[in-house]
């Protein structure tokens, strides 16, 4: 097993703690993990993107040409990174602020609309792990129940105080997708 | 136990716990995380950080404390490490101690911040005005550069001598699982040349400045006498199926990882490829090369510049073999179907010549 | 008889290389009486410059070591950071601190590195036989500015310590000459002064020393002693130019 996903979006989304969530999450399981940041110029409001590997074997490149999984968090990133999803590949977009339609008809997308369901947690902060929630379900890259109980650990002592919330707004995106 | 860390920062921390007491450095990308998790820890715990006017500055620093007798350290890339080859020829000159990191980004002149490889022969020739030579190690994982960090400071203390890691911008960026439980912190080496004040001993003085052409040539001779004996105590490299191969790649850092990525393609086509991965790119595993050019042929070398390594690897054939190059330069990183592709491409090409034969 | 002066027993009995007139050898000699006198001497590092006091480690028997040209600031603060406990000073000349090292020299002064600079100036670049420097005043003929400095072409000559003096991380700085015995003995004074300080952990200090070049100003050792006076110092005017209280 080697999965390469890019998490894309603007500065600000939570974009990069969505890659190194999951990075953590995977590395606790004691799966072979890379995390990539996209860096550059530094731009308040500007894109942001990063390339999480998981495998069960040593990783080769960080770097992902052809990902099987994208999540897009703002329609520049849909436009983007479609392109480069592999065929059979799984995109899922932040429908909140994107539109959805693409040329691409050998990919699957999944509309989640992650605004409107952080909403009903009381804040947007959480769009990007109600996300997360969806992916894991969806690509089944980890375990979603090794993930709620290394959440402490995940998110390290700086927000401790989140836990609560993050996990709800994962749990909420993890049943917002059907099986 | 093991976390999620950047090589910047993993980095920084190796370097903490292998009794660094003095860092120094100057901002640029891609190696800012280095400077800023130096800027923590080393202040929290009553260590040394400092940053500094320009990377001249730093590595002039580094030359200060280290003649202390301090474990000291600078880190920059690309532009910033061509205005360090001044600093690094006086701690050459001098016999100092110092470990210097380059995570190199795309270059000639202001190029880009992307990963690259061409700060090869800068590197590996000295860099900088006179003759001398610095030990270059080349990590290819977030793990192995903790790793290196403290062989590099026991390395510069042994031989009284500036050592380079030489990373890229991703291995610097990128995150891995890293553990530091196997960390030891290097060797204490008597240290009989410091300054730090003639009390209880004669004055020194500590100088590169030789008029007397006679003595400069017997310092330079000294020197070649001790980096010939850092070409045959300290090489280390990397083999990856190699017995069989009747092609090797010669690839290091995060080049020789992409590599291992096609290289498991290739086997899978019954292809006997192997690699020779090069962990110090100076001294250079030559001998390796040499013996292996007894029963191989075809060597490929690939690596993120427009060919810089390849003259090391035809210096250490020796005019043996058929040398193979594929190089990436600008900041581009291929994948490892990429290499795939090629490297099969020559592989086949090759044998096809062979049968001619 | 009285005994009125004698060698320091730290200046080593070795011959100058410096020329006739020069300034230097009075530098040297006073720096190491006022390390004698306040036994410094297991405490003290010197970083010796590029430029006609790069030799001075055959003259001083103290720890010294050679930095690069223009990076003395730098070297020193590498070695105070790593060493508080020892006293340490570079020794640097005009075309060492007010040109090629004028960042190391700024920045260390700016960050009130806890180190002395002695800082050497006589106007020209000595050792590379006698062109302008920052600090050459205009119309002064050198081998680089032979029909006079000329501030269109080559700007005006350099006045470090008031530049230093609006950095918040100074601490002390005064201009001294060695022109003749009285300015001689000012010099000795403000060199044990900024060693003090440095000793107390007051911060920067700077002694900046006008020293003669007469064979690069092509003078007489005598006249070289004058000019000093009569025109060199109305550029570059002695005293203390700061001195923080505490």
């Amino acid at each position: 097993m080697l999965i390469k996903t890019i998490f894309s979006g603007f500065g600000g989304q939570g974009v990069l703690s969505m890659g190194t969530t999951l990075a953590n999450a995977a590395m606790l399981e004691g799966k072979y993990v890379t995390y990539l940041p996209a860096y550059g110029v530094e731009v308040r409001g500007g894109t942001a993107n990063c390339t999480v590997v998981v495998a069960d074997e040593e990783i080769a490149s960080p770097v992902a040409s052809e990902p099987d999984f994208v999540i897009a968090m703002n329609q520049p990133s849909f436009a983007r990174f479609q392109s480069i999803l592999q065929a059979g590949g799984l995109l899922c977009a932040n429908s909140s602020l994107v539109n959805t339609e693409s040329a691409r008809s050998d990919i699957e997308i999944l509309a989640i609309p992650t605004s409107e369901l952080a909403e009903k947690l009381g804040t947007i902060k959480v769009a990007n792990m109600i996300m997360l929630g969806a992916l894991i379900k969806a690509s089944n890259i980890i375990s979603y129940e090794a993930m709620i109980k290394n959440l402490n650990e995940i998110l390290g002592e700086g927000k401790a105080k989140l836990i609560k919330l993050n996990k709800e707004a994962l749990e909420l995106g993890y049943n917002y997708v059907k099986e | 136990m093991k976390r999620l860390m950047s090589g910047n920062a993993a980095l920084g921390e190796a370097a903490f716990l292998s009794g660094c007491t003095c860092y120094f450095g100057y901002p640029i990308t891609p190696q800012n995380e280095l400077t800023e998790y130096m800027a923590k820890r080393m202040v929290e715990a009553g260590r040394v950080f400092i940053q500094s006017e320009s990377e001249i500055a730093a590595i002039n620093m580094v030359l200060g404390a280290s003649v202390t007798g301090a474990r000291a350290m600078t880190s920059s890339s690309g532009p910033g490490m061509s205005l360090k080859q001044e600093g690094i020829s006086y701690l050459a000159a001098d016999e100092l101690p110092a470990v210097i990191v380059d995570m190199v980004r795309g270059g000639p002149g202001m190029g880009n911040i992307s990963p690259a490889q061409s700060d090869y022969l800068q590197a590996t020739r000295g860099g900088g005005h006179g003759d001398y030579k610095t030990i270059v190690l080349a990590p290819g994982s977030v793990q192995e550069l903790t790793e290196v960090v403290p062989l590099a400071f026991d390395l510069a203390d042994k031989y009284r001598n500036p050592v380079i890691i030489l990373g890229d911008g991703m291995l610097g960026q990128m995150m891995e699982p890293v553990s530091f439980d196997d960390l030891k912190p290097p060797a204490e080496y008597e240290k009989d040349y410091t300054l730090t004040g003639a009390k209880g001993r004669p004055a020194r003085k500590m100088h590169s400045l030789l008029f007397d052409t006679k003595l400069l040539e017997e310092h330079n001779w000294k020197l070649s006498r001790k980096f010939q004996r850092i070409e045959q105590n300290e090489v280390k490299y990397e083999t990856y199926l190699t017995d069989d191969a009747d092609m090797i790649v010669v690839a290091y850092g995060i080049g020789a990882r992409i590599v291992k990525g096609a290289i498991k393609r290739l086997r899978q086509e019954n292809l006997k490829v192997g690699m020779i991965r090069p962990i110090t790119l100076w001294p250079f595993p030559a001998k390796v090369l040499q013996e292996m050019a007894k029963t191989v042929n075809d060597f490929f070398v690939f690596e993120m510049s427009a060919g810089q390594m390849v003259e090391d690897v035809k210096l250490s054939l020796e005019g043996k073999g058929h040398i193979h190059f594929y190089g990436r330069p600008g900041g581009v990183i291929p994948t490892p179907v990429e290499l795939f592709r090629i490297i099969s491409r020559h592989y086949y090409q090759a044998h096809a010549l062979k049968r001619k034969k | 008889m009285k005994k009125v002066y004698t060698r320091p027993k730290l200046l080593k009995e070795a011959h100058f290389h410096y020329c006739l007139g020069c300034g230097h050898g009075i530098i040297n000699r006073l720096i190491m009486e006022v390390i004698e006198e306040m036994n410094l001497q297991e405490k003290a590092i010197c970083v010796a410059p590029a430029g006609c006091g790069m030799l001075l480690y055959n003259y001083f028997e103290i720890d010294v070591l050679e930095s690069a040209h223009g990076r003395g600031a730098a070297v020193a603060t590498g070695i105070k950071r790593a060493s508080p406990q020892n006293l340490v000073f570079s020794y640097q000349g005009d075309g060492d601190l007010a040109a090629i090292g004028t960042a190391e020299g700024f920045h260390a002064a700016n960050r009130g590195e806890n180190i002395t600079i002695i800082f050497v100036n006589n106007g020209v670049y000595g050792m590379t036989g006698g062109q302008m420097a920052p600090t050459t005043l205009l119309t002064q003929v050198t081998t680089t500015t032979p029909a006079g400095r000329d501030a269109l072409i080559a700007g005006h000559p350099v006045r470090i310590c008031e530049v230093f003096a609006v950095l918040d991380g100074t601490s002390y700085l005064e201009r001294v000459a060695v022109n003749k015995p009285s300015a001689v003995i000012k010099t000795k004074k403000a060199i044990a002064k900024a060693f003090q300080r440095q000793l107390d952990g007051r911060g920067f200090s700077l002694v900046e020393i006008l020293s003669p070049c007469p064979t690069n100003w092509k003078m007489g050792a005598i006249e070289a002693c004058q000019w000093v006076d009569e025109v060199m110092s109305k550029q570059f005017p002695l005293g203390v130019v700061k001195e923080v209280a505490c």
